[in-house]
């Protein structure tokens, strides 16, 4: 639902970054733990993107899982949204993985020059 | 043509994050806390802040920053308890923004008479997604919970119970009527956002909005962490 917002951000960084040159790929990463929907993600860039640098940008996802680690040494992967430990029960363990949202690199095409030096 | 790779490196909501922390600086310097209060449609918020606003809070100004898609409903009712209120509509016809982003309320700081409150109660858009991941300036986060909304919402919306200070569970004086089992929610919220802080009220009959009120003369009552 909020895919649309998010987008948004994600191209305005996008171009940002450009420097006028049409973009080829924009590489995000986002964490399990932001409630992305990645179709609905990539549907909503599609959509925005149209008319701008990223037009045919293709939008690629590193789609991070969320891990948490707890005082007593237990380390795991968040299956279901359940953040107390799995051996001894607390609700202090940190998460050390899963909120990424992040833009990383784009591809740009480049003009190669055309004036010999 | 070839193709280059260049580094950006930045967080998707940078952009958010910075003019949210420009609001916070403005509210700063007017002395002014901030509650960013979140929740679905019908929860109950524009409710509870009629009960906890109606006979004003001991010590503090409040004011209230009324964020709706269309229209000033809320900020109609809230105005009847003679506190500022300010509309924030997310778009001029229908069909806006499901959410509050910092840029929209700082489009709307100028309206706000902050030197006359010491609490900004910002009711963002009835919604459990988005909200939650647009900071606006606030130096603390609240959602309302209702019963009829069913146990398995903090399982459903971990985000959003996962960002909030408090969580407020309303419409207690239904539970007698309801299917809904109170200590599934506890335990289901305990399990998603373990040790946060809960309160149980009901905006019809007034119970425990004692507590809320207590909780908002505390966020009001707030040393700034930047002073």
């Amino acid at each position: 639902m909020h895919e649309l917002a998010l987008s948004r951000a994600i191209l305005q960084a996008a171009i940002a970054h450009a420097g006028g040159r049409p973009v080829n790929s924009v590489t995000v990463s986002v964490g399990a733990l932001r409630q992305v929907v990645p179709d609905s993600l990539e549907f909503n860039f599609s959509v925005i993107s149209r008319g701008t640098l990223c037009e045919d940008a293709a939008l690629d996802m590193r789609l991070i899982p969320a891990r948490l680690s707890c005082s007593c040494g237990e380390c795991w992967t968040l299956r279901e949204p359940v953040f107390l430990c799995p051996r001894c029960g607390s609700g202090g363990a940190s998460v050390v993985d899963g909120n990424q949202l992040s833009v990383d690199y784009i591809e740009v095409e480049e003009e190669q020059c055309t004036e010999p030096r | 043509m070839h193709r280059t790779k260049v580094r950006v490196a930045s967080d998707v909501l940078d952009a958010n994050t910075t003019i949210a922390n420009a609001n916070r600086a403005d509210f700063d310097r007017a002395g002014v806390r901030v509650v960013n209060l979140m929740g679905a449609p019908g929860a109950g918020k524009t409710s509870l802040l009629e009960r906890v606003l109606i006979g004003g809070l001991r010590d503090f100004r409040a004011g209230v920053l009324e964020g709706d898609i269309a229209g000033s409903l809320d900020a109609d009712r809230l105005s009847a308890l003679h506190v500022p209120v300010t509309q924030l509509n997310t778009s001029p016809g229908f069909g806006g923004e499901c959410h509050l982003d910092a840029n929209m309320v700082r489009s709307a700081l100028g309206e706000i008479d902050l030197p006359a409150i010491d609490l900004l109660v910002i009711e963002n858009v009835g919604n459990l997604v988005c909200p939650a991941e647009f900071r606006v300036g606030e130096d603390a986060r609240a959602m309302v919970s209702s019963v009829t909304e069913g146990e398995d919402k903090p399982l459903k919306y971990p985000l959003m119970f996962r960002t909030c200070d408090l969580v407020v569970v309303n419409k207690i004086d239904l539970l007698e009527h309801l299917d809904f089992s109170l200590d599934r929610f506890l335990e289901n919220l305990e399990r998603v956002s373990p040790g946060v802080r809960h309160m149980l009220v009901s905006a019809r009959t007034g119970e425990g909005v004692g507590a809320l009120k207590g909780w908002l003369e505390g966020v009001a009552g707030r040393e700034s962490e930047r002073a």
